[in-house]
Formats: C-alpha cells, sequence, structure tokens
C-alpha cells in the first residue's frame, strides 16, 4: 500500500506516530482506495459495524440491572421495561437490534454470494465473515434466553438437547452445557457470561475481518481487480463515509420504526410468559433468522443427521471459495449462474417460512426438498457451473470499455464521455 | 428464462394460498377502536380509569397484577388518577409487612410505593382456589397471547352455549375465541355488573374495553413516551437523511460515477 511513507506535519504528531503509528493507520483508512462503483449493496459492511456497536453500548446498559437468576430475570426484564429510565426503550432497541443485525449479515451474505466476493484472493475475508456469522447466531441465541420466558427455555431446551444426537459422549455432554440434569440457573448464568463475551470476540473478528480487506481492497460489482489508486477508486473519505452514513441513515429510520412502532412484532408471545418447565409452549419456534436451518435440522427424520445437515449448512459456505470454480466473480456476468443464485434466494426464504411451521404434511415435505437444493446449489451446480457456463466478456476496468461485443460496452462507453 | 419465470409463479402463488388458507382458519378476533394505535396513538384516560375499577373489582378477586404498583396509577401517560387519589386506592388494600423489631410480620394500610396486593399467596393456592387452573398475572398478559388486545377484547366476550357435540366437564366454559374452545374462567363480565363512577353503562362490550385498555397500559406503561418519541426520531432522521442525500450528491459530483 501507498501510504507506509506517511509523515504527521506537527512535530508532535510525528513524535507519537514515530512510537506508535496509529496516524499512518488513520492516514490510511481515510485515503483507503475504494472502487468507485460500489452500489449500495456495499453499505452493509458499514451498517453491521454500526449494529454490533449498538448492541454492545445497549447490551452494557442492559446488564447494569438485569438479574441472571432463573427466579429474578423474568422481574428483572419487567423493572427494566417499567422503572429504568428509558430502559424501555433501551431493551427494544437492543431486543430488535438483534434482528437488524441479522438482516444486516443476510444481505451483506448473498451480495457477497452475488458479486463473488468470497474468491481468491479474499477466501481469509470470507472465512472470518463466517466464523463471525456462527458467533453471531450464538449469542443472539443465549441472548434469547436470559429474558428467562417460556421460548427463551424451551429454545435452550431444544437446542442444548441437540447435543445428545452425539454418539456414547452426547447424553454427558447435554449434561455438562446445562449444569445440571435440565435447563436451569446454572444454564442461564452462564449463557448470560458467554452472550456478554462473545461481542467482544465478534469486534476482535471484525477487525480481523476489516484488516484482511484492506490487503487486497474491495471487490466491486464488476468483479474484476483494479488499479489502486486510479481513477477507478476514490479515496475512502469522504466518498465512501458520506454514502455509508446515507444508506445508514435510511437504515436507521427502518430500525426505528420497529423499535417504537411494532417493538414485539418479531417477537414471540410466549416469551412474555414467565419459564415454567412444566408447561411446554404449542409450538416451539426459534427467532426468524434461524429458522432456514431449524428447517434443514427437522427436515431429516434421523437426529444425528439432522444436526449434522444444519451444521453443514453453515460449514459448507467456508469452504465455499473453493466449491465454485469459476474464475469470474461477478453474476453479472454469469448468465447461469445469476439465475441460480435467485433460486437459492428463494429456496433459503421457504427454508425460513417451512421452518416457522410445523413440521407436518406438505410443509415437511417441501423442507426436504428445500434442503436438497441447497446442498444440491453448493455441492452440485456451484462446481459444474463453473466449467459449463459459458461466460460474458468482462471489461479492463471499470472506467475503461471492453473489447467489442459486450453488452456493457454503450454503457461503459456513455461513462467514460462523462470523464473527459 | 421462461420456465424459471413460471417456477417463481408457482413458488409465490403456493407461499401466498398457504399462507391465506392459514389465515382462513383463525377465527376472527371482534374488532373496535383502540385509541393507543397509531402514530400517535395515547391511552383514553377515562377508559384507563374505568378499566382499573372492572381490574379491581372483578378480575383481581383471582388475577394477580405483580410488576405494577399503586404509584404507577397516578403516573403520567396511565390512568393518571390524581396522587390522592392513588393514595386512597393504596390505603384501601392491607399489606402484608415486616418483621418488624419483634420478629413479627404485620398489616398495615397499602402506600403508593408497594406493589399491587396478590389475590392469592402462591401459585399453589390459587390453583387450589380455583379448581386446578392457575389464573394467570395479569401485568404482561396482553403481550404475552398471540391476538394481542384483540384476543383478550374477544375472548371476554366470546362466552356462549357448547355446541352439541362438545362435551364440557365441571368448571370448564365453552369459548369461541380461546384455543381449544375450552376455558377454566366462567364469564366473568355480565351487563350491569359494576357501576362506573362516572356514569357510563356498564354493558359487557364496555367493561371489555375498558378493562383491555388497562391491560394493554399494564403491559406497556411507557406506549404514550414510546409513540411521542418514535415520532420525533423518524422525523428527525428523515431530514436528516435528506441533508445527507445531497452532501452525497454534492461530494460524488466531483467523479462521474453515480450514487
Amino acid at each position: 500500500m501507498s501510504d507506509h511513507d506517511y509523515r504527521p506535519k506537527s512535530k508532535v504528531g510525528q513524535w507519537f506516530n514515530d512510537r506508535l503509528p496509529l496516524l499512518t493507520l488513520a492516514n490510511h483508512l481515510t485515503d483507503y482506495p475504494t472502487p468507485k462503483n460500489l452500489n449500495y449493496w456495499w453499505t452493509f459492511g458499514g451498517i453491521l459495524t454500526f449494529c454490533l456497536i449498538t448492541q454492545i453500548v445497549t447490551g452494557l446498559t442492559l446488564a447494569m440491572h438485569y438479574i441472571a437468576h432463573a427466579d429474578m430475570a423474568f422481574e428483572s426484564v419487567e423493572h427494566i421495561m417499567r422503572d429504568v429510565n428509558y430502559g424501555w426503550l433501551i431493551r427494544y432497541i437492543h431486543a430488535n437490534g438483534a434482528s437488524m443485525f441479522f438482516l444486516a449479515v443476510y444481505i451483506h451474505i448473498f451480495r457477497s454470494l452475488f458479486y463473488g466476493s468470497y474468491k481468491a484472493p479474499r477466501e481469509i475475508i470470507w472465512i472470518i465473515g463466517i466464523i463471525i456469522y456462527l458467533l453471531m447466531m450464538a449469542a443472539a441465541f443465549m441472548g434469547y434466553v436470559l429474558p428467562w420466558g417460556q421460548m427463551s427455555f424451551w429454545g435452550a431446551t431444544v437446542i442444548t438437547n441437540l447435543f445428545s444426537a452425539i454418539p456414547l459422549v452426547g447424553e454427558g455432554i447435554v449434561t455438562w452445557l446445562w449444569g445440571g440434569y435440565s435447563v436451569d440457573n446454572p444454564t442461564l448464568t452462564r449463557f448470560f457470561t458467554l452472550h456478554y463475551l462473545i461481542p467482544f470476540l465478534i469486534l476482535g473478528l471484525v477487525v480481523l475481518h476489516i484488516w484482511a480487506l484492506h490487503v487486497p481492497g474491495n471487490n466491486n460489482p464488476v468483479g474484476i481487480d483494479i488499479k489502486k489508486p486510479s481513477k477507478d477508486t476514490v479515496p475512502f473519505h469522504p466518498y465512501i463515509v458520506i454514502k455509508d452514513g446515507f444508506a445508514l441513515l435510511m437504515f436507521m429510520i427502518v430500525f426505528a420504526f420497529f423499535v417504537f412502532y411494532a417493538p414485539n412484532i418479531l417477537g414471540h408471545a410466549d416469551n412474555y410468559i414467565e419459564a415454567n418447565p412444566m408447561v411446554t409452549p404449542a409450538h416451539i419456534v426459534p427467532e426468524w433468522y434461524l429458522l432456514p436451518f431449524y428447517a434443514i435440522l427437522r427436515s431429516v427424520p434421523d437426529k444425528l443427521l439432522g444436526v449434522v445437515a444444519m451444521l453443514s449448512a453453515i460449514l459448507i459456505l467456508a469452504v465455499l471459495p473453493w466449491l465454485d470454480t469459476s474464475k469470474i466473480r461477478s453474476a453479472v456476468f454469469r448468465p447461469l449462474y445469476k439465475q441460480f443464485y435467485w433460486i437459492l434466494v428463494a429456496d433459503v426464504l421457504i427454508l425460513g417460512y417451512v421452518g416457522a411451521m410445523p413440521a407436518e404434511g406438505l410443509y415437511l415435505l417441501i423442507a426436504r426438498v428445500a434442503t436438497a437444493y441447497y446442498f444440491l446449489h453448493f455441492l452440485v451446480i456451484l462446481p459444474v457451473l463453473g466449467f459449463k457456463e459459458k461466460t460474458l466478456p468482462v471489461p479492463l476496468s471499470i472506467t475503461e470499455p471492453v473489447l467489442g461485443g459486450s453488452p456493457n460496452f454503450a454503457a461503459a462507453r456513455n461513462k467514460e464521455s462523462k470523464i473527459e | 428464462m421462461k420456465n424459471l419465470h413460471k417456477l417463481f409463479s408457482i413458488l409465490i402463488i403456493f407461499i401466498v394460498s398457504s399462507s391465506l388458507s392459514i389465515a382462513a382458519e383463525k377465527v376472527e378476533y371482534l374488532k373496535t377502536d383502540w385509541s393507543f394505535k397509531g402514530l400517535f396513538g395515547k391511552f383514553d384516560r377515562a377508559s384507563l380509569q374505568r378499566g382499573y375499577q372492572v381490574y379491581t373489582e372483578v378480575c383481581a378477586s383471582c388475577h394477580s397484577m405483580k410488576y405494577l404498583s399503586y404509584r404507577n396509577l397516578s403516573e403520567k401517560g396511565g390512568p393518571e388518577f390524581s396522587e390522592a387519589q392513588a393514595k386512597a386506592i393504596a390505603a384501601s388494600f392491607e399489606v402484608t409487612d415486616g418483621p418488624n423489631s419483634d420478629g413479627e410480620m404485620f398489616t398495615r394500610p397499602g402506600k403508593l410505593s408497594d406493589k399491587f396486593v396478590m389475590p392469592y399467596d402462591n401459585v399453589k393456592a390459587a390453583q387450589a382456589a380455583n379448581g386446578g387452573a392457575y389464573p394467570p398475572d395479569m401485568s404482561v398478559l396482553v403481550k404475552a397471547r398471540g391476538g394481542g388486545v384483540d384476543y383478550i377484547y374477544s375472548l371476554l366476550q366470546g362466552y356462549e352455549e357448547a355446541p352439541s357435540n362438545v362435551s364440557l366437564d365441571d368448571g370448564v366454559y365453552y369459548n369461541k375465541y380461546m384455543y381449544g374452545n375450552k376455558i377454566r374462567m366462567a364469564a366473568p363480565l355480565s351487563n350491569g355488573l359494576l357501576e362506573y363512577g362516572d356514569g357510563t353503562s356498564a354493558t359487557v362490550e364496555q367493561m371489555s374495553k375498558d378493562v383491555t385498555t388497562f391491560l394493554m397500559w399494564s403491559a406497556e406503561p411507557h406506549l404514550e413516551a414510546r409513540h411521542q418519541m418514535g415520532f420525533k426520531a423518524i422525523v428527525y432522521l428523515i431530514i436528516l437523511t435528506v441533508l445527507v442525500y445531497f452532501s452525497m450528491k454534492k461530494i460524488w459530483s466531483r467523479v462521474e460515477s453515480e450514487v
């Protein structure tokens, strides 16, 4: 990178920077050459950073008033909602913030899938992202347990029971996770501890995620390697900062709508009933963002294989850079992949839908077909497509027109003439 | 491509129709005009006060409301009884306190800081008094039921003669809005059951509406503050978004790319 020869102007700045090059880092971040054709799907990285910080800040505040005890947790949440100054606001931001976080992360992941951002040389960024996503799911699940409502309790029971599917040691592991013979106070206190820990692990991984990103630089909608800095790039500040800021504000309007006008719509009514080990809810459903995986879990008749399928559905993403054999990154130049991409999107939405429905009859059948297709997409379609697909000609740079015959010729030419 | 579109439309039709069929299986709840819904929704103060009367004269003999304190009755955004009224309400209840310096528990008149007095000492006592069924705590009841206020409002008016093919055990009643139609609570309301202080005629419908409004407040005591702040926050965000949008346009006009 070209910014290593940066020198602060002031004497004090130089003195400090020679000892700890924070100013060099700040300079790198502001000057960081970013492709100028990034569209709004690229703004979700910044939005996700906002989500993480929001969750940490509101979470810290809630932790000051919350009591992690099976007999007092539910009551302490009501205390927050009623008696703590703006406690209702902080809790609703935190609870809906989790949903907003997942909404943003799903857009972020599917953006990466569409534009091939996971491909060389960005595999490490992608894998760190998958680990962050896994940690997010763990944090969200444990956070949902903390209010100690019915869905908290029974959700925790169902999910932790999955470990009993492991042959031989399964039962022992579940007892160890619970800290007893059922989900109870020891489970709650350890979930609280881990729920407090994980966001900081995520924060650390986010730093690595961004660090790894800044080595090759951003992918872009055209999906080609670009020279940096060049007329294909703009400095991160102010161009990307203001654009990310604008997108973040739009996102915050949606966020605010949920917090202020529909704060409980994404939750389940049963979680306002205090946990009762003697009464099982009619339907135990996880939060919406976990539903596709829940559908995969239930679509396999065998418990162990169901757990394996569910975990594989996530872990398969980690090897995606090697499953996708196409040399072309962006779906813009991959007419067949583009279609399969949208089928995958539909498939995941269908999985989410059937995950919320009872696992019986037609729903179960659909869940099975959709699960099979999910794996088919990654294990068969993607590897084969890389060899079979006739891709469109890719432009040489973002601003320069391609050599004859590209459908993007006119557009690229148009842009070119504007610069002159 | 054409096949793909077909496939998609089939999927969409399937999802829409299946969700419609699910909706069709659900009972339609009774509707009324809730004053607290919408962007500027506020509680109807008089209705909240009447609702408290219904709660305390009818529901409170079995249902606790353990997360509320008497002081809440005079707080902003609630029934807004005057502080003197709330004090008088609190004082009309006997509260067990102690132990005193002799180690004895004693009773005294309630204070504003006391939580609502519970009808039973514990869950077991409540079950014993109600044929084994536990009357749920009402503090967050509205949020703990799928249909929310519409469900509670309908349930209170949903008692009818059981159809001939349904047999009911002793102490079980038929309610067309209850999950499974069988409920352990006898119809709690009847026309003219109580006399409203403000002269409103105490029909079952009126009492249902008032007490449901009260339960909405008890579940969401800061609802009014939330709506007010929400409106300000969203207007602020929209203005800021517009300003940032034009700044962005200005900045990006230096490069040819569109934003």
